[in-house]
């Protein structure tokens, strides 16, 4: 196979583009892609001040390399949750994503769990009874949050890919989750004192793109998979969204696109009528309730036995 | 040819030479969920494997809160 502009041999082919790609105009592929969901999106401007979710992973890493390629100054945050022990799988991570910082001169916040809150992850699941993936998820999106909000970041910028977002939109779907689905948006302002706006610009990257990104350009990145995820739902749906994929090529981008330019700000509205939000009195973030859940949480754990 | 499959990481032996379309489809693979790596270079559907070759079938899905 060729690549489609130059003719040289091809590195990939991506299916839904009908396009096979040499490294050098894959890279290109990637770059404009990403340039185009900021551009159309607007989800920042000049002189802003950007922090990136980094978690050692593909996503994180191509994306953090395509932002700076085309000169944007990011920052990125590291969560240390405790995962795997001391040699395991969240400071093999971490190992890779300082590696990935240092070799390009960039900044990365190691933000440790256990030290600034008190509790890991497994210790939080096994004290809750709840899955993993749910108390690291409200840690993640509570930490970083309170980092780009603390540290004077106007955006902070996330690796969701098309795959991510396409699964989280079947799964809200298939329960019919009509708040979630309308949360679901690629650009979430800061609507609320304490929030920073959130963007996701990997929005049209298939997370084999990601991954092949990595491989192509050297970027070496945690392959290994999180040893606590067994049995997680997102996993599954993005395997059945596969299966579509391979029989209908373009089948997650439409499906995506298709609810975010067609119907997804009928379900917006839904959700801001449904939301009144009001200062946690314990960290002053905001929450919907009495005390925000990561505060029940911190406090759970922190009066444990 | 030899197959390192990941996630828990384990070998397979297939034998004789194949198509990477072939080898996927004759271990129950999406080609969507994986890269097919020889000596750190991508491989595409139509490429050849031979017998002697030792290939990484390595996912991309990554799953967990996100």
């Amino acid at each position: 196979m060729k690549c489609k502009v130059c003719r040289r041999p091809a590195a990939i082919e991506i299916r839904r583009h009908h396009a096979v790609f040499c490294r050098e105009h894959f890279f290109d592929h990637m770059m404009r892609q990403v340039e185009r969901t900021i551009h159309d999106l607007e989800m920042m401007q000049p002189g802003e001040r950007l922090l990136l979710g980094v978690s050692g992973g593909k996503d994180s890493l191509a994306l953090w390399d395509i932002l700076t390629d085309l000169g944007y100054q990011v920052d990125g945050v590291y969560i240390e949750l405790g995962i795997g022990g001391e040699h395991g799988y969240s400071s093999s991570s971490l190992q890779l994503a300082e590696q990935f910082a240092k070799n390009r001169d960039l900044n990365l916040r190691v933000v440790d769990l256990a030290e600034e809150y008190g509790y890991t992850v497994p210790e939080a699941a096994a004290e809750t009874r709840r899955v993993a993936c749910s108390v690291c998820g409200l840690s993640k999106r509570y930490v970083l949050n309170r980092v780009a909000f603390d540290g004077g970041y106007d955006v902070l910028v996330m690796g969701h890919n098309l795959d991510d977002e396409a699964a989280m939109l079947m799964s809200n779907t298939l329960t019919w989750n009509v708040e979630y689905i309308g949360r679901q948006r690629p650009v979430l302002p800061a609507t609320g004192k304490g929030l920073v706006r959130k963007v996701k610009p990997l929005l049209r990257i298939a997370e084999r793109e990601t991954a092949a990104y990595c491989v192509l350009k050297g970027i070496d990145y945690e392959v290994e998979e999180c040893p606590m995820v067994g049995g997680n739902t997102g996993i599954r749906i993005k395997q059945w969204l596969n299966v579509l994929e391979d029989q209908r090529p373009g089948t997650k981008q439409q499906f995506l696109f298709g609810f975010l330019d067609r119907v997804s700000d009928q379900f917006a509205t839904v959700h801001q009528e449904q939301v009144d939000l009001q200062e946690c009195p314990n960290c002053g973030q905001p929450t919907t309730s009495d005390q925000c859940a990561f505060c029940r949480l911190q406090i759970r754990m922190t009066e444990r036995d | 040819m030899k197959v390192v499959l990941r996630n828990p990481r384990r070998e397979l032996d297939i034998e004789g030479d194949a198509s990477v379309k072939d080898v996927l489809r004759r271990l129950d693979i999406i080609p969507e969920t994986v890269l097919v790596i020889r000596e750190g270079e991508l491989l595409l559907k139509t490429d050849r494997v031979a017998d002697s070759d030792t290939i990484e079938l390595r996912p991309v899905i990554s799953g967990g809160s996100r």
